[in-house]
């Protein structure tokens, strides 16, 4: 990857916003469906996967109940294969059934709907579950597709050429999520 | 690492990088055989012939399962009772099959290079499922995932081919990606039948089975070709079977606890392969054939895949 680093802008999430979204989000998660009952995670990999694995944790100091986490790989459904270069294909990881489930899907930036609208087919194709729900800890505008998310950590009007980086601990080794543009040429 | 070619002819031309890349690629793919619905639309929309001159049976239905998982539209061509038989030659028919426009042609010849000539006339995506005595690549890149699965790893480990490696592709393109991968090779079988090529690619010769498999992680059994064979290579099927023939006892007495026996299909029981052998818990040869979807998936994936892999 020879493009240019693009330059930090602002800070929008320090750790201890971030933390205090997560903790908020999987508060409103148990409010929305009364309780942790047939709930489960699915994360898109990558970032996505650490985030459900922070908010069954969460669920499981508040309420108690031990959710199960899932890792999708939505590279198969993407609509632009031939596009992006060489399909990097991480797998998929879901060992348990999620029919009769309620999914919550975890995302770390929501931005075209893209992506989610890929992973809502590859989870159907994976079973029927109850209902769908999706969390995702930015929502930055921009949606091509009509997807909403039910859990949102913090709405962040954005334009187009900056980029949102969430930096988790587990890949980053820090926790804050910040915008960045392109170094000016 | 990206996947830049538009053909997948041998595995002499891929380097350590790209033969890991379509490792991992099969890899992350083999879940897919686990699912209640085995397909994802990775593919849809594209068309892969299956041009076989040759008969096949683990290959053909493993790059038509693997083309029809992806949702690609998977089209079976085979010589018999094709306009082959009504003189048509090879590269004709080729170029009528290239006039529908398919994405990737995967082609199995009796000629070595048959692939190598579709992939400079024709512009689509070619894989080379088996030209002559030439190579099998597919063959050997689950051949590999079979043992990164069940070794752990390829640097160090050391595997013995043995039997009929002149008549081989398999061997050859195994020998070029586990030399490619670090590991150790020593080559096995009566002396008619191994060929000068295989000490240029750093293997080691035997001419004693009980040698070969003394301290091997893997013993990759081949199979004896009689229909490629011309008389007088061995002096009869049952010395052949007898001084070259994988046994139990010969197991016990000379290899490895732990080792993994491999063959690339079909077996001739009783020739090669002691059919308790085949059968017994040494044997890998079925997890092979799982793999082989997996790796055509991934070869699929990758050709159809790469930037610009769109040439209508």
């Amino acid at each position: 990857m020879s493009a240019p680093r693009p330059r930090e802008k602002a800070q929008v999430l320090d750790e201890a916003a971030l933390d205090r979204a997560l903790t908020r989000i999987a508060h409103e998660i148990l409010e929305k469906n009364g309780g942790a009952k047939d709930l489960a995670f699915v994360g898109l990999r990558t970032r996505g996967v650490s985030l459900a694995h922070r908010l069954a944790a969460k669920i499981a100091q508040i309420d108690g109940a031990s959710l199960p986490v899932g890792t999708l790989d939505i590279t198969l459904y993407r609509d632009d294969l031939g596009m992006r270069g060489t399909p990097v294909i991480r797998g998929t990881d879901i060992p348990f059934s999620i029919k009769d489930k309620t999914v919550i899907l975890v995302d770390d930036v929501l931005f075209t709907g893209r992506t989610i609208r890929a992973a809502l087919d590859a989870i159907i194709d994976l079973g029927r579950p109850t209902a769908i729900q999706l969390a995702c800890l930015i929502d930055r505008g921009h949606r091509e597709l009509p997807i909403r998310p039910d859990y949102i950590g913090k709405n962040l009007p954005t334009s187009r050429r900056e980029t949102v980086a969430v930096r988790l601990r587990e890949h980053d080794g820090e926790d804050r999520v910040v915008i960045e543009e392109p170094e000016e040429a | 690492m990206a996947w830049t070619r538009k053909d997948l002819l041998s595995m002499r031309e891929l380097d350590a990088g790209e033969i890991t890349l379509l490792i991992d690629t099969a890899a992350s793919l083999q879940e897919i055989a686990s699912r209640d619905i085995k397909k994802v639309p990775a593919l849809r929309g594209k068309t892969v012939v299956n041009l076989f001159y040759e008969s096949s049976t683990r290959t053909r239905t493993s790059f038509e399962i693997a083309g029809k998982w992806l949702s690609a539209d998977v089209i079976n061509f085979s010589a018999s009772g094709s306009s082959s038989s009504k003189g048509e030659s090879f590269i004709d028919t080729a170029k009528n099959i290239a006039a529908m426009s398919p994405d990737v042609v995967v082609v199995r010849h009796s000629s070595a290079g048959a692939a190598d000539l579709l992939a400079r006339t024709l512009s689509c995506s070619i894989v080379n499922a088996g030209d002559g005595a030439h190579e099998h690549p597919t063959q050997a890149l689950l051949d590999l995932l079979t043992i990164r699965e069940k070794k752990g790893h390829f640097e160090g480990l050391h595997v013995a081919i043995v039997g009929d490696v002149a008549h081989s592709r398999v061997a050859r393109s195994d020998l070029h990606g586990m030399r490619k991968l670090g590991m150790t090779v020593t080559v096995a079988g009566p002396p008619t039948l191994i060929p000068p090529y295989v000490q240029e690619l750093g293997a080691k010769v035997s001419y004693r089975l009980e040698d070969a498999i003394g301290d091997v992680d893997v013993i990759m059994m081949l199979r004896l070709q009689q229909e490629r064979m011309d008389a007088g290579l061995i002096p009869s099927l049952r010395e052949y079977a007898h001084y070259w023939g994988l046994t139990l006892d010969k197991l016990a007495k000379h290899a490895r606890p732990d080792v993994l026996i491999m063959h690339p299909g079909p077996v001739n029981r009783g020739i090669e392969l002691a059919p308790e052998v085949a059968d017994g818990p040494y044997s890998v040869i079925l997890d092979q054939v799982s793999r082989g979807v997996a790796v055509r998936m991934g070869v699929l994936l990758l050709l159809a895949g790469r930037k610009g892999g769109d040439h209508a």
